[in-house]
């Protein structure tokens, strides 16, 4: 395991990062009885487990090593199953720097690379002395890139910051968003019932304790998540950062963006904000990923006003449909409440839908990234004269549906769009 | 179904799809009648006769909705793109681009092997793709996989 092969060990602290919550609990588990003076004989279980933990976490270090070898990345791990993981680097949609409370005392980030391909799977370096990482993160960029880059000169990308997002406008989204309202019942309830009878409020807390935790935790990973968001544009792709306690600084490589969604809730319209997301190619649901990456996009604006959204619009997608139309207005007997959500209109390259029921979801979906293309009909729709347009990706979740049109106009935007997106594919692929 | 562009040739499954959905169709109804039937006869005869005939009418009427399916399912191999058209009461057209092809399942259980048929799937990047055709008998599921892939090897784009 010589430098000479280019093999590196992870931070020998990763263990400890890793387990996280579970070292905290640990020390706070011994800790009670180190401090009472007592011989630790009665917590001998807890130190037995912690030993067994610590050594096991020590093993998996050793046996873990990684380095980048010509376009892949490798990482080796496992003693009793030995695994050999290569990560082609022209494959790469985006890469995350990820830093949790407990990394950022001991000054150790994690490298994310999400993969895209049939796999879809992501690459972990967990964890990575700090100062190593923002290097390293360019140098995987580069060679992603297809560069020849010379290790030795590190590139030093200048960003240009595209959009803030103030703390103030978050905490208000957040308040009128529908797990802040959730949230803002739940405690009022149980401040008006502390009120009225202080008993049946100790055993409503005690009994719903999971349920309010789990809202408040809901609430806080969001804040946490989105605290101070930045959007920056740099030539390697475009970079996002954030976090209050966990930081994350994630790079998405330009031309990896799927589709992009906006979406305006009921109450965020009427102050003229909406939130736009990004989806990018991956596993539908990645084993290892934690509840919060797998159901909610990456958010490039958390809230923000229609003009910031649009000027960001006009970065990631610069050839985007103006004009929609509206489908016909028997759609109404259909679904009364969707009817004035609905609409789309295309370009030669793109194509915008809007759907939802109370808020407003705008997805733009670029014709070079649709996989296939699907009309459905319904037993209503048929009676109607309805049809609608699929476009599917490679994304997790942004799906573009001309939902709800004329069966004529449906048949005509199908073979429009195929052919649109027959042009395309064969101009990228020439180029 | 208007379909878009040009003419194609639609091509169908098997007729022997039909005949296998029939048998399993009147398999699980009979049994069912028989079922219902025996239960039936512990009140009494007639209305043990009366629960069969129910569940044998019921199957009568599946028969006519699995017929009706089967006969929706088709394919046309166009020069860029596979269409596939199936569905009665949902009815979807779906088009996949050769090019968009990751790989190509064919799948033939123990009762579709035992009347020479198999299930071809394209899968694409997107999982929400849908191109499944099944009931092809075994040398045009051969084929159409060869041709699928020679395709998809020559006009493959990237993500």
């Amino acid at each position: 395991m010589s430098e000479a092969d280019g093999w590196r060990r992870l931070h020998p602290l990763s263990p400890i990062v890793r387990g996280g919550r579970a070292t905290i609990a640990i020390a706070i588990l011994l800790l009670p009885a180190a401090l009472r003076g007592r011989s630790l004989s009665d917590s001998y279980i807890q130190l037995a487990i912690a030993g067994v933990l610590t050594g096991l976490g020590f093993v998996s270090w050793l046996v873990t090593r990684w380095r980048i070898d010509g376009d892949d990345l490798q990482i080796e791990t496992g003693l009793v199953r030995r695994q050999s993981l290569r990560f082609p680097l022209a494959q790469v949609q985006a890469i995350d720097i990820v830093r949790p409370g407990l990394a950022r005392l001991v000054r150790v980030a994690e490298l994310r690379l999400r993969m895209g391909g049939a796999s879809g799977a992501t690459a972990r370096l967990a964890y990575l002395p700090e100062r190593e990482v923002e290097p390293l993160r360019a140098r995987l960029l580069a060679l992603a890139g297809g560069e020849r880059h010379d290790p030795e000169a590190p590139v030093a990308a200048e960003e240009r910051v595209l959009a803030t997002v103030p703390t103030g406008r978050l905490v208000a989204s957040i308040l009128i968003s529908d797990v802040g309202l959730f949230a803002e019942a739940v405690l009022t309830a149980l401040v008006v019932t502390a009120i009225v009878s202080p008993s049946a409020a100790a055993g409503a807390a005690s009994g719903g304790g999971v349920w309010i935790l789990g809202v408040v935790t809901v609430v806080w990973r969001r804040f946490n998540q989105e605290y101070r968001l930045t959007v920056a544009e740099a030539p390697d792709g475009l970079r996002l950062r954030a976090g209050l306690i966990a930081l994350t600084a994630e790079t998405i490589r330009p031309g990896r963006v799927q589709a992009v969604r906006m979406v305006e809730p009921l109450l965020w319209r009427a102050l003229g904000w909406c939130r736009l997301e990004v989806d990018l190619a991956g596993r539908q649901r990645g084993k290892g990923e934690g509840q919060a990456q797998r159901g909610q996009l990456r958010a490039v604006l958390p809230v923000g006003s229609r003009a910031l959204a649009d000027e960001l619009l006009d970065r990631i997608l610069p050839d985007r449909p103006r004009e929609t139309s509206q489908p016909p207005r028997r759609v109404l007997w259909k679904s009364p409440l969707r009817y004035h959500m609905l609409s789309w209109g295309r370009t030669d390259t793109c194509v915008v839908t809007t759907s939802g029921r109370l808020r407003r979801a705008t997805s733009w979906v670029p014709l070079v990234k649709v996989q296939s293309l699907r009309r459905v009909q319904g037993p209503v729709q048929r009676r109607l004269r309805l049809a609608s347009v699929h476009l599917d990706t490679a994304g997790r979740s942004v799906h573009a549906t001309l939902r709800d049109r004329d069966a004529a106009e449906a048949d005509r935007a199908l073979a429009e769009l195929t052919a649109l997106a027959r042009a395309v594919r064969r101009s990228g692929s020439r180029g | 179904m208007a379909a878009p562009g040009e003419s194609e040739r639609w091509r169908r499954p098997s007729p022997r799809l039909l005949v296998l959905r029939r048998l399993e169709v009147a398999a699980v109804s009979l049994a069912a009648a028989l079922a219902a039937g025996l239960l039936g006869a512990t009140a009494s005869a007639g209305s043990g006769l009366g629960a069969a005939a129910a569940a044998i009418a019921l199957g009568l009427t599946a028969e006519r909705f699995v017929r009706r399916r089967v006969r929706a399912w088709g394919y046309a191999e166009r020069e860029d793109d596979l269409l596939v058209q199936r569905g009665v009461l949902f009815s979807r057209l779906s088009v996949v681009p050769y090019g968009r092809m990751q790989f190509i399942d064919v799948t033939a259980g123990p009762l579709e092997r035992s009347f020479g048929l198999a299930t071809v799937r394209m899968h694409t990047a997107a999982a929400a793709s849908d191109a499944r055709i099944p009931g092809l008998a075994r040398e045009e599921a051969a084929r159409l996989r060869d041709r699928l892939a020679e395709l998809g090897e020559a006009q493959a784009a990237g993500l």
